[in-house]
């Protein structure tokens, strides 16, 4: 009876269809990766159910941080609205602000959490400075809500564009900040603005849950 | 795939001084490649922010100095809620008793069945919620319970300044509870 020969099998296995599935992954990672934006405050959001995303177009920005002091900025790609808004502080509140200091304003990711008194040394720090400079937050009191001022130049500077209004807050900021900043809206006839949150699930057995269910839509 | 053809075509012979050159196989290990290929996928899917943030919509009411433009409240239909140290929640129906009699401490869990109950024994024209955050509310809390509003479908509801009053007998709670 002739022997049966068992071929032998390499045990290497090819990994060349692994590496691609590897390489695409990859890929895919790297172009839709949005790294998570340092903006130097560690503003922790709170989470709610809404699902519309924030939007990042002409985006103002208060910030709120944990011990209630409150930031103005203004979204990157609107430098021109920035000029124009610092312009505009500047005339208003006669601080004889440089072009440089007004340069450092407009730069990208800057923001702003001093009173006016204090805003032309702030605008004199380097970048490097300010991450380290404890800023305290811009007046919120009702005798002087510094920040009306602020939104005041940011619609004019937005005007004829429809700006988007965003408050982020941290958890831990106590209400009167809250208070503060929804006062200085309502100066500036502002009735109109969006909390960022963390997309959170809705719980069972709700009105809501209903809603979505049976794909109602929600205002 | 990866490899080529190294087989030289046709029977080319070569003269018995000619060394034959070793036939290198060009396969290559691609296992450290593939190592490092996942080793920056996990990179990209930790840094990665997947979870974008969310909008959540607020429209304030404007300040009327005239009462007879303001929306006046049928006292009956109103659920009042305030915000206190530690998350407390506070709530009344309808108009505060003078003695306080009626304002009960609650808290964000128990606040979902007292606002449905409210919605559901009360006519829907009339009913609205007051939602009152006191001084040592924090954001979080302003934000959970105007998302409440947004899961129990609650369509009238008004963010108002609380009252001295209020903020005494939330004080006063607190501190029989020992909330700090």
């Amino acid at each position: 009876m002739p022997k049966v020969k068992v071929p032998r099998k390499s045990t290497s296995v090819d990994m060349t269809a692994m590496c691609d599935v590897a390489f695409l992954l990859l890929s895919f990672f790297i172009l839709t990766t949005k790294f998570k934006s340092d903006d130097g405050l560690g503003v922790v959001t709170p989470n709610s159910v809404s699902t519309k995303p924030a939007s990042d177009k002409n985006v103002v920005m208060v910030t709120m941080d944990k011990e209630g002091k409150a930031y103005f900025s203004v979204g990157d790609n609107n430098t021109a609205e920035k000029q124009d808004i610092i312009d505009m502080i500047d005339q208003g509140k006669n601080l004889g602000l440089t072009a440089k200091e007004k340069a450092a304003f407009a730069r990208s990711g800057s923001y702003v959490g001093v009173p006016f008194s204090m805003l032309k040394s702030f605008l004199d720090l380097s970048a490097d400075q300010v991450k380290n400079f404890k800023s305290p937050g811009i007046p919120l009191d009702t005798a002087n809500n510094e920040l009306s001022v602020w939104m005041n130049a940011a619609t004019r500077a937005f005007s004829g564009n429809t700006m988007t209004l965003l408050v982020k807050g941290d958890n831990n900021a106590k209400y009167p900040t809250f208070h503060g900043v929804i006062d200085a809206f309502k100066k500036n006839e502002i009735f109109k603005f969006s909390m960022v949150t963390n997309p959170e699930g809705v719980p069972e057995g709700t009105a809501l849950a209903a809603k979505r269910a049976t794909g109602a839509k929600e205002e | 795939m990866a490899e080529m053809d190294t087989s030289s075509g046709g029977g080319h012979k070569k003269g018995p001084g000619v060394k034959k050159g070793k036939k290198l196989s060009t396969r290559v290990d691609l296992t450290p490649m593939v190592d490092l290929g996942f080793l920056l996928i996990t990179f990209f899917i930790f840094t990665t922010t997947m979870s974008q943030p969310t909008a959540m919509k607020l429209f304030l009411p404007k300040d009327t100095e005239k009462p007879e433009e303001q929306n006046k409240v049928k006292a009956s239909g109103a659920l009042t809620i305030m915000l206190g140290k530690g998350d407390g929640v506070y709530y009344y129906e309808g108009e505060l008793a003078p003695d306080g009699s009626n304002f009960k401490a609650s808290n964000f869990k128990d606040i979902r069945k007292e606002i449905i109950d409210k919605k559901k024994s009360t006519n829907p024209q009339d009913f609205v919620v007051v939602i009152k955050p006191g001084p040592e509310a924090t954001y979080k809390n302003t934000v959970d319970i105007l998302d409440e509003m947004t899961i129990n479908d609650v369509k009238r509801y008004a963010m108002v300044d609380i009252f001295d009053t209020e903020i005494q007998l939330m004080k006063a709670t607190e501190a029989s509870q020992g909330i700090k």
